[in-house]
């Protein structure tokens, strides 16, 4: 990660992991299994290119995950099953589960052509069970035997063996939206989790902000100034088109999700002279004000996904009403406005998927220094204290939270000359995602 | 002027005939009869002097010039307009005005003839009228000044009211020029709240305008936020540049 330093208080972390039970934020390195994937079994008729662009793509898949600690390639003295029957024959186990590998989870498979099709066979395996158990995971994949093809299946079966490893849903299979200005314009663009496939939306030639995926990844809610003042717009990701959404008097800003995809929240002003949350339901209707002010902003709404029990759902979101922006939380009907205790310069609020943690960009001491740095951290209400997530002397900025609770996107740079990384809450596996143009604001997809 | 001239050509002519026609009887006389007795003799006639005078062209131009022209005979002294001259010669004159020329002729017993030739002058054509000479007004750029603010603020701050009162001003004396305003924000901070802030910065600048006597009809607003920057450096200087609403012209 070129230019850019990230850490995080591992210790603080920890400590504050020990308190209480939410050890599904943040994986630590004792919990990691030990995990070997060697080459794939490749029958006849495979393209050289999409074989190894399988193998790369599985690798980095689990690699990324932070939830595995993979063992080399260049060790595996142990020969690679070519089907899980040779798991069964004489010390095969043992080789792979003994030392010097100590493999405790094994991943292998076999990849042929079949009437023009992709087909693997991909396997997870506990070697530490004796002969007859220890099968995790065997599934068949299929998709068109190119090398885009070869990709797709690797995040899917990565994404499984995450899943049937315990770790919840992974990313490998997951969408970032983000801005991006290569074009010459701010446009809408999304990529694959790790920046491939970086594909274009919108080509409206104005200035566009605050990507946000629906729930069910079907549609995109931004903010764009293709009609003058700056108003939300509903896009389709299945069609590229804009789809109809009101528009108000005065500027619209940062819309946000409901966890039910039903309801839109949104920064407005309406042609009054104070910027306020509303909510609304997708198809326009039931517009409710959930913020009064009275000579500052409200905006950046963000909802939790998983808001407490017996809650009418749960809205983050920005306000100047002390002066600089601070974050705060209310219900999602506007009531019990709590102020998180931050102080400082604090904007860009994301719910972890659990509901138990924000990320968030600070600058704590006020942000009116000529450097204009601020740092991505996070914010524990189980704990309630926060981890400081990036430590460089650039401008980091909108963070979102990825759907495994594990991983953040944010952007990073000088002003306008911004890229987007990636990095697991503890700090490790960061990856530069974007090069080309200005790119920022990115939102992780819900799946 | 021509037949002037003539008239005093014709003159000395007639004074010439009569000295001759008296020289010829003497002579016949002599010639056919015994002398008479010698009359006592008379004083010796002096010739009358004589003088033209004209000019080439006699119109011209206001600027142009013109050549006078005078001849002389049995003149002993010539002065063009009082001033003594050649007997004979020429002078290029460029009158401003129609004027007079004379010249006079003075023989040796101080009979004078004179001669005069007026040459007229005309003016040229006016030239083309000089554009209308109304002030030009001050362009929308030369009289009009943005205002800047401190860094996270929307309040006026002095030097914003001195540009925004000279702005109430040109407002008020040009009420066919209208405004928006255009909330600026440096690249400091978060976008989205820079959209918001820019917003407030344009509101305020609008705000101040009306309640110094600007119709709010003529004052639209809008925000871009830390987009479109006046520069990108990350100095304190650059980020002041940024921090502003500016005024451009309304369609």
């Amino acid at each position: 990660m070129r230019g850019i330093r990230i850490g995080v208080c591992l210790l603080g972390l920890a400590l504050a992991l020990g308190a209480q039970d939410q050890a599904n934020i943040v994986i630590t390195g004792s919990r990691k299994y030990q995990m070997a994937v060697p080459d794939f079994n490749a029958l006849p008729g495979v393209a050289p290119d999409v074989r190894a662009t399988f193998d790369q793509v599985l690798w980095n898949d689990l690699y990324e995950s932070a939830v595995v600690n993979l063992v080399g390639r260049s060790l595996y003295t142990a020969p690679a099953p070519q089907s899980e029957a040779d798991l069964d024959s004489a010390g095969f186990r043992q080789a792979w589960s003994e030392p010097p590998l100590n493999v405790q989870r094994l991943v292998f498979g076999s990849m042929q052509v079949n009437n023009g099709g992709l087909v693997v066979d991909g396997y997870l395996y506990d070697v530490t069970q004796p002969p007859g158990g220890g099968r995790l995971l065997a599934r068949r994949y299929a998709d068109p035997a190119t090398t885009a093809g070869a990709r797709a299946i690797a995040h899917e079966f990565a994404d499984d063996i995450i899943a049937a490893l315990g770790f919840g849903p992974g990313i490998a299979t997951s969408q970032i939206a983000f801005i991006s200005n290569r074009t010459g314009h701010q446009e809408v663009w999304t990529m694959d989790y790790d920046g491939h496939n970086q594909r274009q939306r919108t080509n409206l030639h104005s200035i566009a902000y605050s990507p946000r995926i629906s729930p069910d990844g079907t549609k995109l809610a931004f903010m764009s100034s293709v009609s003058g003042e700056p108003q939300i717009k509903l896009l389709s990701l299945l069609t590229n088109r804009l789809l109809p959404f009101p528009t108000y008097k005065g500027m619209a800003e940062t819309p946000a999700w409901s966890p039910d995809g039903k309801k839109l929240a949104f920064a407005a002003d309406m042609g009054g002279p104070n910027i306020e949350i509303y909510t609304i339901n997708v198809n326009g209707t039931d517009l409710k004000r959930l913020t009064h002010s009275h000579g500052y902003d409200n905006f950046a709404p963000a909802w939790n996904p998983k808001p407490p029990p017996g809650s009418p759902g749960q809205i983050a979101f920005v306000s100047s009403r002390i002066g600089l922006p601070q974050i705060y939380i209310m219900n999602a009907d506007g009531s019990d406005q709590q102020r998180l205790p931050l102080g400082g310069y604090a904007v860009s609020p994301s719910w972890s998927p659990n509901g138990l943690a924000l990320a968030f960009a600070w600058v704590r001491t006020g942000g009116g220094e000529d450097s204009g740095a601020s740092d991505i951290y996070l914010w524990y209400f189980g704990q309630q204290k926060y981890v400081q997530l990036t430590h460089n002397e650039e401008r980091n900025d909108f963070p979102s939270w990825a759907p495994d609770g594990r991983h953040i996107v944010f952007e990073s740079g000088a002003p306008y000359r911004t890229q987007l990384f990636t990095v697991a809450a503890d700090g490790s596996v960061p990856e530069q995602l974007t090069s080309q143009g200005s790119n920022e604001m990115p939102n992780w997809s819900w799946h | 002027m021509k037949q002037s001239t003539s008239r005093y050509f014709l003159t000395a002519v007639t004074a010439g005939s009569a000295l001759l026609f008296s020289l010829g009887l003497a002579g016949c006389g002599h010639k056919a009869v015994p002398p008479p007795p010698v009359p006592a003799p008379a004083a010796k006639p002096t010739p009358a002097p004589t003088v033209t005078l004209s000019a080439d062209p006699t119109s011209i131009e206001s600027g142009s010039s013109s050549t006078l022209t005078w001849t002389s005979s049995n003149a002993v002294k010539v002065e063009l307009n009082g001033a003594a001259v050649d007997l004979n010669g020429n002078q290029s004159v460029s009158p401003t005005q129609s004027t007079d020329y004379q010249v006079v002729a003075t023989g040796a017993d101080g009979q004078t003839a004179n001669d005069s030739v007026r040459i007229s002058v005309t003016q040229p054509p006016p030239p083309p009228p000089p554009p209308p000479a109304v002030q030009p007004a001050p362009s929308f750029a030369e009289s009009v000044r943005d205002a800047f603010f401190d860094f996270d603020k929307s309040d006026i701050r002095p030097d914003a009211q001195q540009a925004l009162d000279t702005d109430a001003a040109y407002l008020k004396s040009n009420p066919n020029v209208d405004v928006e305003v255009v909330g600026h924000c440096d690249a400091r901070g978060s976008a989205e709240y820079n959209l918001a802030l820019g917003h407030r910065r344009a509101d305020a600048v609008k705000n101040y305008l009306v309640s110094q006597g600007v119709d709010a009809s003529r004052i639209t607003t809008e925000s871009v936020g830390k987009e479109d920057p006046f520069c990108t450096e990350t100095t304190s200087e650059c980020y002041q540049q940024n921090r502003r609403g500016h005024f451009v012209r309304g369609q």
